[in-house]
Order: structure tokens, then C-alpha cells, then sequence
């Protein structure tokens, strides 16, 4: 039952429009930030703002929503997301990356493998991957129309020269089909070999800088390293102590006051599933 | 062999709103020549070379360079995507600001890699190998690769800009003031090096300084510019010696004799 006194997926439908020809054309200039006129959102800057109106644009009645933060669906930031679609789209919603339609996403790609026809929907807080290295966004989008990501390749030279090799963990840069870098939003770099060449469509919504950008499906997506230190995904001693899993992605955690860690699954709908 | 010149300017002329800032400057610059550009603060020298470069747009004249990769060359029309590759392949820019010339928040090797890696060298120990011998090469000691330049005295700074600049074998470096600030025993240290580095690479530049005794020191051909026209040109020596226009000849005899 849609909530009465909204439109259908809470924003109006110009506004959608103009989301969808955003979308569009950042689905066919791969990887290219384009800017949107960002509306306001009920919900704070920082939580979602641009994957939720993301999402809004492309919901449908006939879509299975699935919204996770850090991989977890019970979150809750994925929990008043999912509510609120549910209330204003009255849309289907689910836990299970298999059975989603769309799937709203913070922090991570989900383990399970997406397959086509799907759609993702990253939560962008800056969409600029250049931004801390350069401030100005004139700069920024001549070095990107010029395909001039040299200043990038220094960071990750500082990385390797103060750590002994590329020390970033998350938001790891990549290059998308050979042209534009891309910030993949902050998912760990351990999900950055899962949007090369994913069958997925990948949406990225940024709304505090109102940008959109897009991967395809099956697009290239490379994330860029030196020859001698290349790109390398974390890696854990231990496994799962929920599910047992040793190909997924583990979060560390403090169980008692007395310092105990057990490393689990981050994402909890894989863990349950091979647990079911 | 038939040489032509590196880079013919013909009637530059830039103007600020009212002000002229540069009137009708022009010359050929010859491969392994350093040209000198000497005068007064305000009288166009700085305005000239950033015309030169292309970072400002002419109001008037041409600017034709031999480039190595796209032949003979109206910087006009260039576009800004080429302009811009040339300016890290096959030019050096060293300010006299180390500040604008560096990245102050990077590593010394990383300042000197920049460009190498800006034209796609992707090897992190070649890059450091070469950032390594460059430093030793500007007489800097190897241990302070990983120091960043805000921790370098002036004069480590102007060579860190020299280096970085240079690493690429650029065929023509524009200057601009490189030892102005500098102490004079540091002076001395940076021209000795520019010298060594100009003749063992075959190096054309354009050199900017207010100050006699690095043009003497460093350059071949000397412009002497007032008001923002070049009033007098010749050889180095000539015209440091026998001055012929009045304001070059205040200019010669307001040196401090020592």
C-alpha cells in the first residue's frame, strides 16, 4: 500500500525524468560523472541521498528492492531505506541478493555473483576520485577530459614509498573500458575484481556533489597499480566463524569486554545462506 | 646539417585591459641556445615567458615551436590537450616560486616521478631508480627521497624543480627567475648546476632574471627589455659590455662593483 500524499517513489515525475537522462548518459559514457540536479531527500547528506534517488528513478511495482550498508541488510541505514521504498513504491523487498531486481548498496558489492539484469545502486559520498589530490573541479575535469591521471599514479607511488607497497584499502581508484578513473565509492578493494566485467548494470549516486556515473554491464573495470606492485586483494588468516566461508569478506569483531575477536561475514545474506 | 630554430616568436604582444604588458617581442631561439631575458620588475619579462609557454593566451604575433612529435608547430593553435602534452614531454617550466613549481605535499622522489609517470611509465622501481640518480644528479643526497620538499631549504627546492622538470629530457626549459631569493653562495651552487645540466643535454631555454650576473653566467643571447618592448639584443658579452641604449647602460653601470 503506497503512503498517500506522494507521488509514486516519493519524487515527482519531472524529476525523475531528469534523473533517468542523467543515468542514461552516464550509462553510455562509461565511468563519466555527470552532474544532476540533486533534490533534497528526507534523510541527511552522507546516508544515501544519491543512491536513494538513484533508486527512485528506476523503481518500479514490478522491482525486488534489496538495500545493504557494509553488507549487512539489518543495518540501519538499510532498514529505513528499505521501509521507505516499501512505503512510498510499494515495492517488494528482500534479503537475498539472488531473487533482487535492484539492489541499493553502501559500502559493499554483495558475494553472491549478480547476474544480468540486475542493477546496482552504489551510495556515493565523493565521487571524485582526483578530489583530495586536486582541489579545484575546474582542474579535476580537465585532467579528466584529458585523460591526465598521472597525479593519481603519484599517490599510489607516496603509498608504495611510505609503506613498502599501495596501502589503500577502500575506495581504491580504477579505470573504466580504458578511459575515465573512477572512484568505485568506498567498497574495500576486495569487491573492486567484481565490477570488471560484471553482468550487472552499476549505478553511482553522489547527492551532496549531485553526480551520476555508470558502468555497464560487462564493461572493463581495472583497477590501476604499479608493474612491479600490482593490485592485490586483502586477504585473512581466519574463516567465517559463523559460516566457515574463506572466499568472502570478513569484518573483525570485539564480542565481550574482555577483548575477544571473532571475524564473521560481512555480508550477512551470504552467511545465512550457507548457513541455512 | 640545416638547423631551424627551436622557437620563433614574431611580434608577441599581450595586453592587460589598458596596460601593455609585452609590445612586439620577437626572435628565434637555436637549438642549445639559452636566451636571456633581462629588465626592470614590471617591464614583461615574466608576461613573455608565460606567452612563450602557452599558459597565457597572445594578443597578438605567433609563436611557431619545432616540436620532436608533431613537426613545425603554431602554439596558437594548438590544442590544449597537445599543449599540455608538450608541456611534460618536451618542456620544462621551473618557476621562481618553488612553491608553484612542485608539489609540496609529495615526496621528493614523487615530484621528480610525476612526469614519468604522466607519459605512462607504470614501474614503481624504475621510477624510484630514476628519481634516485636525477636527485644525486642535482646534488641532493639520496636519503632525502622520501622527504617531502617542504622540509628542503630554498636552494634544495629550486634543484628538486630543476630535476622534476628535466627528468623527462625536455628539449627547451623556460625559467623564470631560478635562483631569485636564493642566497648567493646557494646561487652560485644552482647556476654552477643549470650550467653543467644546459651543456651535457644539449638544453635550449629561455631564461628570465633581473639579475646581470646570472645572464653573464648562463646565457649565450641577451634581450633587455623596458616598458614591455625589447629596447636592446645581441650576444651576452656585447651587450653586457658595450651597452647602447641608455636604459641598458644605467642598467650595466648600477651593478655594485665588489
Amino acid at each position: 500500500m503506497i503512503e498517500s500524499g506522494y507521488n509514486y517513489a516519493y519524487l515527482d515525475e519531472q524529476t525523475k525524468r531528469m534523473i533517468r537522462r542523467a543515468i542514461l548518459k552516464a550509462v553510455a559514457v562509461p565511468g563519466y560523472q555527470v552532474p544532476f540536479a540533486g533534490r533534497e531527500m528526507p534523510l541527511p547528506y552522507g546516508w544515501g541521498t544519491g543512491g536513494i534517488q538513484v533508486t527512485a528513478a528506476i523503481v518500479g511495482r514490478s522491482d525486488t528492492l534489496k538495500v545493504i550498508d557494509q553488507g549487512a541488510d539489518d543495518t540501519t541505514n538499510a532498514v529505513s531505506i528499505r521501509r521507505f521504498f516499501s512505503r512510498v513504491a510499494d515495492v517488494q523487498t528482500t534479503t537475498r541478493t539472488a531473487e533482487a531486481t535492484i539492489i541499493q548498496t553502501r559500502h559493499r558489492v554483495p558475494e553472491t555473483p549478480l547476474a544480468e539484469g540486475q542493477i546496482i545502486v552504489f551510495q556515493v559520498p565523493i565521487p571524485e576520485p582526483l578530489r583530495f589530490l586536486e582541489p579545484r573541479e575546474t582542474e579535476t575535469r580537465t585532467l579528466h577530459a584529458l585523460s591526465e591521471y598521472g597525479v593519481m599514479q603519484v599517490s599510489l607511488y607516496e603509498s608504495v614509498a611510505a609503506h613498502g607497497r599501495i596501502a589503500k584499502t577502500y575506495s581504491y581508484p580504477v579505470v573504466v573500458n580504458g578511459r575515465y578513473l573512477m572512484s568505485p565509492s568506498p567498497i574495500p578493494k576486495f569487491d573492486n575484481p567484481k565490477l570488471d566485467r560484471n553482468p550487472a548494470l552499476q549505478l553511482y549516486g553522489a547527492g551532496r556533489e549531485k553526480r551520476i556515473y555508470a558502468v555497464p554491464p560487462y564493461t572493463p573495470v581495472k583497477s590501476i597499480d604499479f608493474e612491479d606492485h600490482p593490485f592485490e586483494v586483502e586477504t585473512w588468516d581466519q574463516c567465517c566463524a559463523l559460516c566457515g566461508s574463506r572466499e568472502s569478506f570478513l569484518d573483525e569483531m570485539i564480542v565481550d569486554d574482555s577483548g575477544t575477536r571473532q571475524f564473521l561475514c560481512s555480508d550477512t545474506d551470504y552467511c545465512a545462506e550457507r548457513r541455512s | 646539417m640545416i638547423e631551424t630554430p627551436l622557437l620563433q616568436a614574431r611580434g608577441i604582444t599581450k595586453r592587460f585591459g589598458p596596460r601593455v604588458a609585452c609590445r612586439d617581442v620577437g626572435f628565434d631561439l637555436w637549438p642549445g641556445e639559452v636566451l636571456g631575458v633581462v629588465g626592470e620588475s614590471g617591464s614583461g619579462k615574466t608576461t613573455l615567458l608565460q606567452c612563450l609557454a602557452g599558459k597565457l593566451p597572445l594578443d597578438g604575433g605567433e609563436v611557431h615551436y619545432d616540436s620532436k612529435a608533431f613537426g613545425t608547430i603554431d602554439l596558437a593553435s594548438l590544442s590544449e590537450a597537445r599543449r599540455r602534452l608538450l608541456a611534460r614531454t618536451e618542456w620544462g617550466f621551473v618557476s621562481q616560486d618553488s612553491r608553484e613549481g612542485l608539489r609540496m605535499n609529495v615526496s621528493a622522489g614523487g615530484n621528480i616521478g610525476e612526469r614519468l609517470m604522466a607519459v605512462g611509465e607504470r614501474h614503481y622501481g624504475n621510477l624510484r631508480s630514476v628519481a634516485d640518480d636525477w636527485l644525486q644528479r642535482v646534488e641532493i643526497d639520496s636519503d632525502r627521497l622520501d622527504d617531502r620538499p617542504t622540509s628542503f631549504s630554498g636552494g634544495m627546492r629550486q634543484r628538486l624543480q630543476i630535476a622534476r622538470n628535466l627528468v623527462t629530457h625536455p628539449r627547451l626549459v623556460f625559467m623564470d627567475e631560478p635562483t631569485g631569493g636564493l642566497d648567493v653562495s646557494v646561487q652560485a651552487r644552482v647556476l654552477d648546476l643549470l650550467r653543467s645540466l644546459v651543456d651535457e643535454l644539449h638544453l635550449s631555454a629561455v631564461l628570465v632574471t633581473h639579475d646581470l650576473g646570472v645572464a653573464r653566467l648562463l646565457t649565450h643571447r641577451l634581450m633587455v627589455m623596458q616598458g614591455g618592448s625589447v629596447i636592446e639584443s645581441g650576444l651576452t658579452d656585447q651587450v653586457l659590455d658595450d651597452p647602447q641604449h641608455p636604459y641598458t647602460q644605467t642598467l650595466v653601470a648600477s651593478i655594485l662593483p665588489v
